[in-house]
């Protein structure tokens, strides 16, 4: 599937990037997780729209994302786990599938949690961002799932079925999970290992297992796009939200401070406007 | 098409000639696998007669996957003279492998 432009997050900076690009007549697919995990659906009363005041977080991205629709924006639910870029603009995956855009937004918020001692240590050595990819590596032995976003149970029981022998850790009772699974309640999380990991310390509750998945609700940008420029942890971005990698930009929390809805609207204005204009370039000459 | 498919009778025959060897561990369900597919199909049309390129079906090949200790996939592993000489694991652009190639020819 091919599109002009491929936006990673659908809250308000990615849906506002797309609308965008649609006003400029470019094919859009917006790529986001479950609604359930946009941190905005969460909050109970936004005052400070400008013209919307008093609406819940969850009210606002309904309108947002019926915008979005209307302007013909496509949608996939699924979690961004890595892009590449090619000599035509850049391939995205997306859990089993692979997407190509020719132009990139990055509107993937800020809400990635902070990396647990030991993940970045034994990435790829037993711990995991994706339960698709590699869950059948592990059949027949102990894994354990960290749960974060609303989809985890989901891939939790995938890989129970596959036949891994599943521990799910999460720090409250998860919903949707297969009652076969046992749950273990904790915050406090530490991956140990020798090599490659032997365990997971759950609250100083030791797991045995041959790998840690961590599934958060999204991939953090440095993980999805290695060479993104970084100041304190979000992306830096010049004024035309460009990301320092040709056809990326960025708009919204993942840009940094304020976390605001408004913000994260003009700069998905921004984002839209120049990754069209990019596509056009692209198409015109040797851009 | 200079891209071998591997099972593990044509991956030891590889490995054993003593050639410069570049395998790609994939799945058909691992969508960053299948990302990086069009790029290993180029460097093996690229190297053809200096490397042997090649993938691994990791849900096909189970014992292959097992006995390199594929934890994750995409795994690249190189061989020279018979053994590893070097592995990536995850999506890396072209340079990173072509970088490892070269340094072996």
């Amino acid at each position: 599937m091919s599109y002009d432009v491929i936006v990673i997050g659908g809250g308000p900076a990615g849906l506002s990037a797309a609308v965008q690009a649609r006003v400029r007549g470019k094919s859009v697919l917006v790529v986001s997780s479950s609604p359930a995990d946009n941190p905005l659906g969460r909050a109970p009363r936004v005052d400070n729209y400008l013209g919307l005041p008093g609406l819940t977080g969850a009210e606002l991205l309904e309108r947002f994302g019926a915008h979005a629709d209307a302007a013909g924006v496509e949608r996939m639910t699924g979690r961004a786990l890595s892009a590449m870029p090619t000599d035509e603009g850049f391939f995205v995956a997306v859990g089993s599938q692979v997407v190509e855009g020719r132009a990139l937004i990055l509107a993937c918020g800020a809400a990635h949690g902070t990396r647990y001692p030991g993940e970045s240590e034994y990435l790829g050595r037993g711990v995991s961002y994706c339960a698709t990819c590699d869950g059948m590596l592990y059949r027949g032995r102990d894994v354990v799932v960290a749960g974060f976003s609303a989809e985890a149970p989901e891939e939790a029981n995938y890989l129970h079925e596959l036949g891994c022998r599943v521990t799910y850790v999460s720090r409250r009772a998860p919903e949707g999970l297969s009652p076969e699974i046992p749950v273990v309640t904790a915050s406090r999380l530490e991956i140990v290992g020798e090599g490659a990991v032997t365990a997971l310390r759950a609250d100083g509750k030791e797991l045995p297992c041959a790998c840690v998945f961590l599934l958060r609700p999204s991939v953090a940008p440095a993980e999805l796009l290695p060479g993104l420029e970084l100041e304190g942890g979000y992306i830096r971005v010049d004024r035309d939200m460009a990301a320092g990698i040709p056809g990326v930009f960025a708009a919204g929390d993942c840009t940094g401070l304020p976390l605001q809805v408004s913000k994260a609207v003009g700069e998905g204005l921004v984002a839209g406007q120049r990754a069209a204009e990019y596509v056009d370039r692209k198409a015109g000459g040797r851009g | 098409m200079a891209l071998y498919h591997f099972n593990t009778e044509g991956f030891d025959k590889a490995v054993s000639s003593g050639n410069l060897v570049m395998v790609d561990f994939w799945a058909s369900w691992c969508g960053p696998c299948r990302m990086l597919g069009p790029t290993i199909e180029k460097l093996a049309d690229q190297y053809e007669g200096k490397a042997i390129v090649g993938k691994v079906n990791t849900d096909e090949q189970p014992a292959l996957a097992q006995r390199f200790g594929i934890m994750s996939i995409p795994t690249v592993i190189f061989f020279k003279d018979g053994r590893e000489i070097d592995r990536k694991v995850g999506v890396m652009p072209a340079g990173a492998y072509t970088a490892v190639l070269d340094a072996n020819l």
